[in-house]
């Protein structure tokens, strides 16, 4: 039973329909790449898993079980079990780093806050930035936000984390650190969708990729697959462009 | 709550309120009109004058907004019979609003030449024009954007609040129709509520006109809302 | 000219700049007091306004009515709305706390619309991401979006008091003894109108022009907020 299973999903931004019936899977502790130009729905089917865009059509199930997007209490469900990390890290502005990576699981899940602190320091650790408990996210570069975002993620306990372009807004040489961070987590066995413009590391960590433009899912595959030799022309242009940078 | 509501007085005696209404959109445009002539003028001075014109209107600007408009009016209702000029209630309320409205469109009017680049106006110059040529083809169709909702904003603010102290002197526009009426069958909730529905409905219709205007004659998206 | 200085003894009497300064401290409570409740139920209703779903747009709709008819009524009008609809209900109310209603109700229409302008400001990523952690309405609302937005919300809503110092004095004319009404009384007892309101405009200036400089200084201050910068 896949960890994560998205069947026939349509979503659409008023009179624009966005995702035309998507079909995707992801196996527990497997990672699952998304690419494929701007605007193909890269980022609005992680948007719709959250509950950030309405979902119009087709369902979602979640270990088996089937979410019903519709009611509020299913998307609180679905934003238990899952977690996101945004292109623009949205680390909260007026709180520091520890407070940002302490409000949900103090606020909601309701731990104790020597233990939900401890985790903190923990995840932050782990991140590299353990001894930034105390900073404001305007006192970090990019980098490092993008780190507390990701630490942020964890403290909540995701089954599956959701990685929305985490490095496209980093300049180049904070990009690595990032996706050391992601490796540490691929290797600890957290289920994973990443979308990324990062072909070489998606070629590393994926399990599978998923080649999507203008709102449907085009090719599916193992990573040497689709990204060396795709069947589709429109896949072909599209890594075309991208391997001539 | 046993109070009866009888809103039948009110309709016989709509035609007074539709005066009054009448009355004080003509108040709202002169005070405005007369008021921004005053504040072109004192914006013109203070942005282009020597130091102590500057300092004279400011001191108007800065007197005239930190008091209250009806203390205003009062002291020329009040005072001018005492220096021997006798002038109606009407002439009272419009010198002062029209004062007060001068001294705040003062303020909108310079933050609007403030605007104006003064590369703008070099390029001007350099092209040739006069003073006047500059004002009027490169300074106003600038202001005119940016100033715009302010203006239009003001202008409501006027029609609303200023032309309503009248009735504290006696002026028969809107509120003091609405006061003369309810004091003679005591009617007080009825013809004040109307009131303030046409108040609301007045200056509904000046926002649209104001908006309609502003897309038409200079370009500009101005909120109704 | 000969008069008013003939009654400026008798008018800078002690009882009579005590009354002003008791009248002026009206002024200045009313203010206060009006525009603080004002300003937290102004929050209420902003709350209110944003509640989602479709069964909820009654709500949405009086509370947008609400802020829209109340900033195109004169406050004058206000007043007597309120000073009649309370006498309806409890003739023996006092009428400065009529007053206070009044400035409340007038407050609550204008000071909305300056906090939704301040939480609207808030990029709404931060709610987004709040959101995706399952935090409630209420919970984002005040610890994230509020925090970042006090910069842009205090500055015009100081404003607005200070501003409003000088529309009490309609309140002159229901009989609430502040400036504006020991003028009238003052000008009726006889003493020189230039005289009288000349000073009251002084007192209301005095009361009025610093807050105003306090409030521009505070704007400046409040420029470069915390939440609003940007990271390297």
């Amino acid at each position: 039973m896949p960890h994560l299973a998205v069947s026939g999903v349509r979503a659409s931004y008023g009179a624009l329909e966005v995702l035309k019936g998507i079909d995707l899977t992801v196996e527990k502790g497997g990672i699952l790449s998304l690419v494929g130009p701007s605007g193909s729905g890269k980022s609005t089917v992680l948007r719709a898993l959250m509950g950030l865009t309405p979902i119009t059509g087709g369902h979602v199930e979640i270990a088996g079980e089937r979410m019903d997007y519709s009611s509020a209490r299913a998307v609180r469900e679905a934003r238990d079990r899952m977690a996101i990390v945004f292109q623009q890290y949205n680390l909260f502005q007026n709180m520091t780093v520890g407070q940002n990576v302490t409000l949900a699981p103090t606020k909601i899940k309701r731990r104790p806050k020597d233990e939900v602190e401890a985790q903190a320091r923990r995840l932050l650790t782990l991140v590299g930035l353990g001894d930034r408990y105390n900073s404001y996210p305007d006192q970090l570069s990019g980098g490092q936000q993008q780190r507390v975002a990701l630490a942020r993620a964890l403290a909540l306990d995701p089954q599956i984390l959701l990685l929305d372009e985490v490095t496209s807004a980093l300049d180049p040489e904070l990009v690595n650190e990032v996706l050391d961070a992601i490796r540490k987590l691929a290797d600890e066995g957290m289920t994973m969708i990443i979308v990324s413009h990062e072909m070489a590391f998606v070629r590393e960590v994926a399990d599978q990729v998923a080649f999507m433009d203008d709102g449907e899912v085009i090719e599916a595959g193992p990573p040497a697959l689709i990204l060396d030799t795709p069947d589709s022309q429109r896949a072909r242009d599209f890594f075309g462009k991208i391997l001539r940078h | 709550m046993n109070y009866r509501f009888q809103f039948g007085v009110v309709w016989d005696n709509f035609g007074a309120l539709l005066e009054g209404a009448l009355l004080t959109f003509q108040l709202g445009v002169i005070a405005f009109g007369g008021g921004a002539i005053i504040g072109l003028i004192c914006a013109t001075l203070k942005t282009y004058g020597p130091w102590p014109v500057r300092a004279l209107v400011n001191t108007y600007v800065v007197f005239i907004t930190n008091t209250p408009a009806l203390i205003q009016i009062y002291f020329l209702f009040f005072g001018l019979p005492e220096v021997g000029i006798r002038w109606s209630n009407e002439a009272c309320l419009l010198i002062g609003l029209t004062l007060n409205a001068g001294a705040y469109l003062t303020m909108i009017l310079r933050a609007g030449f403030l605007s104006v680049r003064i590369t703008e106006l070099e390029a001007g110059q350099t092209l040739g024009m006069s003073l006047i040529q500059q004002v009027r083809y490169i300074i106003v169709p600038h202001i005119a954007k940016s100033i715009y909702p302010a203006l239009a904003n003001f202008f409501i603010v006027v029609l609303v609040m200023g032309t309503s102290v009248g009735a504290l002197i006696g002026v028969d526009e809107l509120t003091g129709q609405a006061i003369n009426l309810s004091a003679v069958n005591y009617r007080w909730l009825e013809y004040f509520t109307v009131v303030a529905g046409m108040y609301v409905v007045l200056t509904l219709v000046a926002s649209i006109g104001l908006a309609l205007l502003g897309r038409w004659a200079f370009r500009v998206k101005a909120r109704i809302f | 000219m000969e008069r008013i200085i003939e009654q400026l003894p008798r008018f800078f009497s002690g009882p009579n700049m005590l009354l002003l300064l008791e009248a002026a401290g009206l002024t200045l409570g009313m203010t206060i007091v009006g525009c603080l409740i004002g300003f937290a139920l102004a929050f209420v209703l902003v709350f209110l306004r944003q509640t989602p779903g479709l069964i909820w747009f009654p709500l949405r709709l009086i509370c947008i009515l609400y802020v829209e008819v109340f900033r195109r009524i004169p406050f004058i009008v206000v007043v007597y709305l309120v000073l009649f609809f309370i006498q309806t209900v409890t003739p023996n109310a006092s009428l400065f706390t009529i007053a206070v209603i009044a400035i409340c109700l007038y407050a609550v229409a204008y000071t909305a619309d300056i906090i939704r302008g301040g939480l609207e400001s808030v990029p709404q990523t931060q709610v987004e991401a709040a959101q995706v952690m399952n935090l409630s309405r209420l919970q984002i609302n005040l610890m994230v979006v509020l925090p970042q937005a006090w910069p842009v919300i205090i500055p015009p809503a100081i404003a607005f008091a200070v501003s409003f110092i000088k529309d009490t004095a309609l309140v002159s004319q229901v009989g609430v003894f502040e400036l504006a009404f020991r003028g009238k009384e003052l000008n009726n007892q006889g003493f020189s109108g230039i005289l009288v309101f000349g000073t009251i405009a002084l007192c209301y200036f005095i009361l009025s022009f610093p807050l105003s400089l306090l409030g521009q200084h505070l704007e400046k201050r409040l420029a470069t907020p915390r939440g609003q910068r940007r990271s390297r």
